[in-house]
Parts: C-alpha cells; sequence; structure tokens
C-alpha cells in the first residue's frame, strides 16, 4: 500500500511553523506602513494609509471582486495558451535536435523584445474589449520560461538512464514516456510558476491600454486618474493576491505531481 | 552461425574511436552458460567499451559478437540483457517496486504477474519491506540490490555489470560480494563483470579475463578453481592468495613494454 504522498500534505496544511516567520515580517510591514504615514502625515496620493486601502476595498468588495476574477480568466486563458505551447515546443526541440539548433537562438532572440509593448497591437488586432487581446499578451510572456525550463528538464538526462532503456530495447517514444518526461516535471513546474506570476501582470498590462470596464487593470487606471487612490491601491493588492494565489495553486499541483522529487523529502528517511 | 554451448561468442573484435585511439584491438572471447566471467584491467583497457560492445550500447569498428547465437542487436531487441551500471540509474518518480517492474512493464506482463515478480525479487535482494519507498531514501548498497533485482526481474540470458559495486565503501562491497555469489547460483545466470579489484574478480569468478591498455587486448585469462558455494572462509583459502597473485602478476605483464602514452583521465573509458 501507498503511504498518502508527503506532497499531499506539504501542498494543502503545510506546516504552520513554516509561515510564521513570513507572517511576522506582513504585519510588521503594516504596522509600519500604517504608523508612519499617521506619523509624517503622507498625502493620500503618495501613499494611503494602509487602513484607508482596507476602507476602499472593503466598501467595492464585490465589484473589485469580479474585476479581478475577470482579469484573472484572461490571466489563466492566456497561461492555458502559452503554457501549452511552451510544453508543446520544448517537446519538439528535445526530440529533434537539428531544429532546437534552428530556432532556438530566435526564441531567446524574441524573448528580449518588450512584449509589453505589443499590447496596443493586440488590441489592435482582437479588439479592445475582446478577453482574446489580453490573453496572447499573457500567453506570450509566459511561452518562454515554460519551454526553456521544459526543454531543460527534458534535455538534462543522466546517460546511462537512456542506455538502461535502450538495454531493454526500447526506442526514443520509451525513452521520452519513461525517462525524460517524468525527469522534466520538476523543472517544468518552475517555468509554470514563473509563468502564473507573470500571466497576471500581463492581462493587467494589456489592460492598461484600453478594456471593459470591468476589468481590475481597467479599473486602477481609472481610479488613479480619478485620485482615487485608496481604491487604486485596493486593486493593486487584489491584483497581487489573485497572482500569488495563481501561483500557490500552480505550487500544489507541484506537490501533487511531484511528491517524488527529493526536495519534497519529509517521512520514513533513515 | 550459432555457437553451441555459447552465451557471448566475440570474435576478432576491434574498437576504433574517432580521436584515433584504437580501445579494444582482436578480443576474442568465449563465455559458457553459467559461467561468472570478470573483466578487470588497467583505466583505460577499454573493459566497459568491451561491456557495452556485448550489450549493444556501443557498436564495434570490426569483429563480431554473438549473444545466444544472435547479433547483439537482435539480442537486445529480444530483452537479453540485464545492465547494472556503477551509478544504480533508479527513477525518483518511481518507488522501489516500481523500478524493479520497470523492465516487465516494457515486456508487457500484466499487473499481477508483475506484482508477483516484484515480490520475489525485492526478497532475493532482501529488501522486502521497502517496496514504497523512493530510491532516494535508500542507501547507495541498498539501491544498488535494487538495481540488481530490476536487471534479473526479467530472467535476462545475460547480466552485464560495469563496476556495480565500485562507487560503494569496502564493507558494503564484501557484503554485496556474497549476496551476488547467491544471487548468481539461484538465478543460475550468466554474468559479465568489470572490475578494478583483483580480490573481487577472484572472488567473484569462474575466469578472470585480464586486460592490458592501450590497446586493450586480452593478456592472459584466469580460471578459477575455487570450491562453491564460496564465502567468508574462501577469502582466507591460501588458494585464493595464490589466484590474486596469478591475476596480479598477469596485470603487471600486460601493463610491460607498452608505457601509456598520457591522455585525458576517464575519457577513453566509455566512450
Amino acid at each position: 500500500m501507498e503511504p498518502v504522498p508527503p506532497g499531499v500534505v506539504r501542498a494543502i496544511g503545510g506546516r504552520f511553523v513554516d509561515w510564521l516567520p513570513a507572517l511576522a515580517v506582513f504585519a510588521l510591514g503594516l504596522a509600519l506602513w500604517q504608523g508612519l504615514t499617521t506619523a509624517f502625515n503622507v498625502q493620500t496620493f503618495l501613499l494611503p494609509k494602509p487602513t484607508d486601502i482596507a476602507t476602499a476595498f472593503w466598501n467595492d468588495r464585490g465589484t473589485l471582486w469580479d474585476y479581478g476574477l475577470y482579469t484573472l480568466k484572461e490571466a489563466a486563458g492566456g497561461f492555458a495558451m502559452g503554457c501549452s505551447a511552451g510544453i508543446l515546443v520544448a517537446l519538439l526541440l528535445a526530440r529533434f535536435r537539428g531544429l532546437g539548433l534552428a530556432l532556438l537562438p530566435f526564441a531567446i532572440a524574441a524573448n528580449a523584445i518588450p512584449i509589453i509593448a505589443f499590447a496596443p497591437i493586440t488590441n489592435n488586432w482582437f479588439g479592445l474589449l475582446n478577453p482574446v487581446s489580453k490573453m496572447v499578451i499573457a500567453a506570450v510572456l509566459c511561452f518562454f520560461p515554460t519551454m526553456i525550463n521544459t526543454l531543460r528538464g527534458l534535455t538534462s538526462v543522466h546517460p546511462s538512464s537512456i542506455e538502461l532503456m535502450r538495454s531493454y530495447g526500447g526506442g526514443e517514444l520509451a525513452v521520452f514516456r519513461r525517462v525524460r518526461i517524468p525527469n522534466a516535471l520538476p523543472f517544468m513546474f518552475t517555468g509554470l510558476k514563473v509563468s502564473a506570476v507573470l500571466s497576471m501582470i500581463g492581462a493587467i498590462v494589456g489592460e492598461y491600454f484600453g478594456g471593459p470596464t470591468n476589468a481590475l487593470g481597467v479599473s486602477i487606471l481609472n481610479d488613479s486618474q480619478l485620485f482615487d487612490f485608496p481604491r487604486a491601491w485596493a486593486g493593486i493588492m487584489l491584483a497581487s493576491a489573485f497572482g500569488i494565489a495563481f501561483y500557490a495553486a500552480v505550487s500544489v499541483a507541484e506537490r501533487l505531481t511531484t511528491s517524488w522529487h527529493p526536495s519534497a523529502r519529509t517521512f520514513r528517511s533513515e | 552461425m550459432s555457437v553451441p554451448g555459447r552465451v557471448v561468442s566475440i570474435s576478432g573484435l576491434t574498437k576504433s574511436f574517432k580521436t584515433g585511439v584504437t580501445a579494444l584491438q582482436e578480443i576474442d572471447l568465449d563465455i559458457r552458460p553459467g559461467e561468472f566471467v570478470s573483466l578487470i584491467g588497467p583505466s583505460g583497457c577499454g573493459k566497459s567499451t568491451l561491456l557495452r560492445i556485448v550489450g549493444d550500447l556501443v557498436q564495434p569498428t570490426s569483429g563480431t559478437v554473438l549473444v545466444n547465437g544472435k547479433t547483439a542487436h537482435r539480442a537486445r531487441l529480444d530483452h537479453d540483457y540485464g545492465i547494472v551500471f556503477q551509478d544504480s540509474v533508479l527513477y525518483d518518480w518511481r518507488t522501489v517496486s516500481r523500478n524493479v517492474s520497470l523492465p516487465l512493464e516494457m515486456l508487457g506482463w500484466s499487473r499481477a504477474r508483475r506484482k508477483e515478480r516484484v515480490r520475489e525479487m525485492l526478497e532475493l535482494v532482501e529488501l522486502t519491506g521497502f517496496e514504497s519507498n523512493r530510491p532516494w531514501q535508500l542507501s547507495g548498497g541498498m539501491q544498488q540490490r535494487v538495481s540488481i533485482a530490476r536487471a534479473l526481474s526479467f530472467d535476462p540470458a545475460l547480466l552485464l555489470m560495469d563496476e556495480p559495486f565500485g562507487a560503494l565503501d569496502e564493507m558494503t562491497r564484501e557484503r554485496l560480494n556474497m549476496e551476488l555469489l547467491r544471487i548468481w547460483e539461484k538465478a543460475a545466470s550468466t554474468i559479465v563483470f568489470v572490475t578494478h579489484s583483483i580480490p573481487e574478480a577472484v572472488f567473484l569468478s569462474t575466469r578472470v579475463v585480464v586486460m592490458s591498455a592501450r590497446p586493450g587486448r586480452i593478456a592472459d585469462v584466469v580460471a578459477v578453481d575455487l570450491p562453491q558455494p564460496r564465502g567468508a572462509e574462501t577469502r582466507e583459502q591460501p588458494r585464493f592468495f595464490e589466484l590474486v597473485t596469478a591475476v596480479r602478476e598477469a596485470l603487471a605483464a600486460g601493463g610491460r613494454g607498452q608505457p601509456a602514452p598520457t591522455l585525458p583521465a576517464g575519457t577513453e573509458e566509455r566512450y
């Protein structure tokens, strides 16, 4: 009988004690922020007090939450598109080395292009109010980190692992299925975690160049233009909270699928 | 084609690398069923390369290798080889029992049959109770035992072992030597075993093939007539020391007269 994989416990419960230092820093930071803005009477348009931001959020929680979900959907759509393309291309490049030699330099060069500058263009291509225009920005941001990490995982395989598969008469397909792909999973998840955060950023930035009024990025932009800075800050906070939640969700998936990884070593160590 | 009574039949085998280094020259060697043959020699004598050529993982430049009367390539596709490397090559994403059942999955065995065989094999290498552990939770010696269980799980005609205990400490090594002999007797398999250690080669083998370096050649073949089954007391018999001396002298004689040119260490050994 298999014991409960340690990843499940770690992923869902975690150890509360592990989070204590981070929580303490968070609380201290908030207290300092509140204390200093009050003590030095910092103007709201420069930096609102945390309590003002919290109040702004609370007063408008339903609306902001819906805006956030809308933007999260754009981010998730872009994430799905960009990451699946990244994984697919990584598989192709790992299988056909010649193709990799021909294409990889371009992929790296393309990564240097400030993708965000394309936001107005994708808005133009797909329509300002069409969520696809934001998804494409998010997808382009997600593609490269996922592709390059997955490719690394697929190719950094010990030669004797491959000799072993060959000694059993296994061909290229068996090597991929039983060695390269499982070996690539932890690397792929590194890329996916980076992408989860990037996708939220991509969606928000896309919305800055125009989008429906029920999108979080548009809302933040409007609020700051109307000098409603506490509400703008509340939007920013919510956007990062959604980004963190997305990252956490990918981490849970990682823990569940790669509980075998030595980094999950928690139980029955001798 | 087939040579009756031969598991391995090597004739006129030569391997040169593109760098111009001749790793193996004119190797002739026959191995009978049930033999335990050790290949011993200085670093760079091509013993690992020879093992890989027998296993169809490296192609010879000329000469033939027949395994059970078939080409090495055919034998590989027919699952005639169980291989154990110096590094245990266990997959972290598989539990101990699923590592052992890997070749069985590739052979298309049913789940029930796999389960039964894995149980037997883990019993054989005395790892019952570690089925659901991950490889990295085991000691080096235990990992190597899993690797041996995996190599034997599908009853291959030939077990190829490339310095399987080279990375282990002396005590673990001696214990695993005993265990390997027990497994060899029980499984009635044929083993080709690459090693650096003279006592290990003598203790385990029915024949020790002594190789010389650059080019790699068979310098001598020492038949080991120590009685079976062997145990701790075998290492204390006068005959054991005579044979160790014989192998040592054969190694020294093989090394003489051919001063080794300086080559980057280890580069020619494997590929």
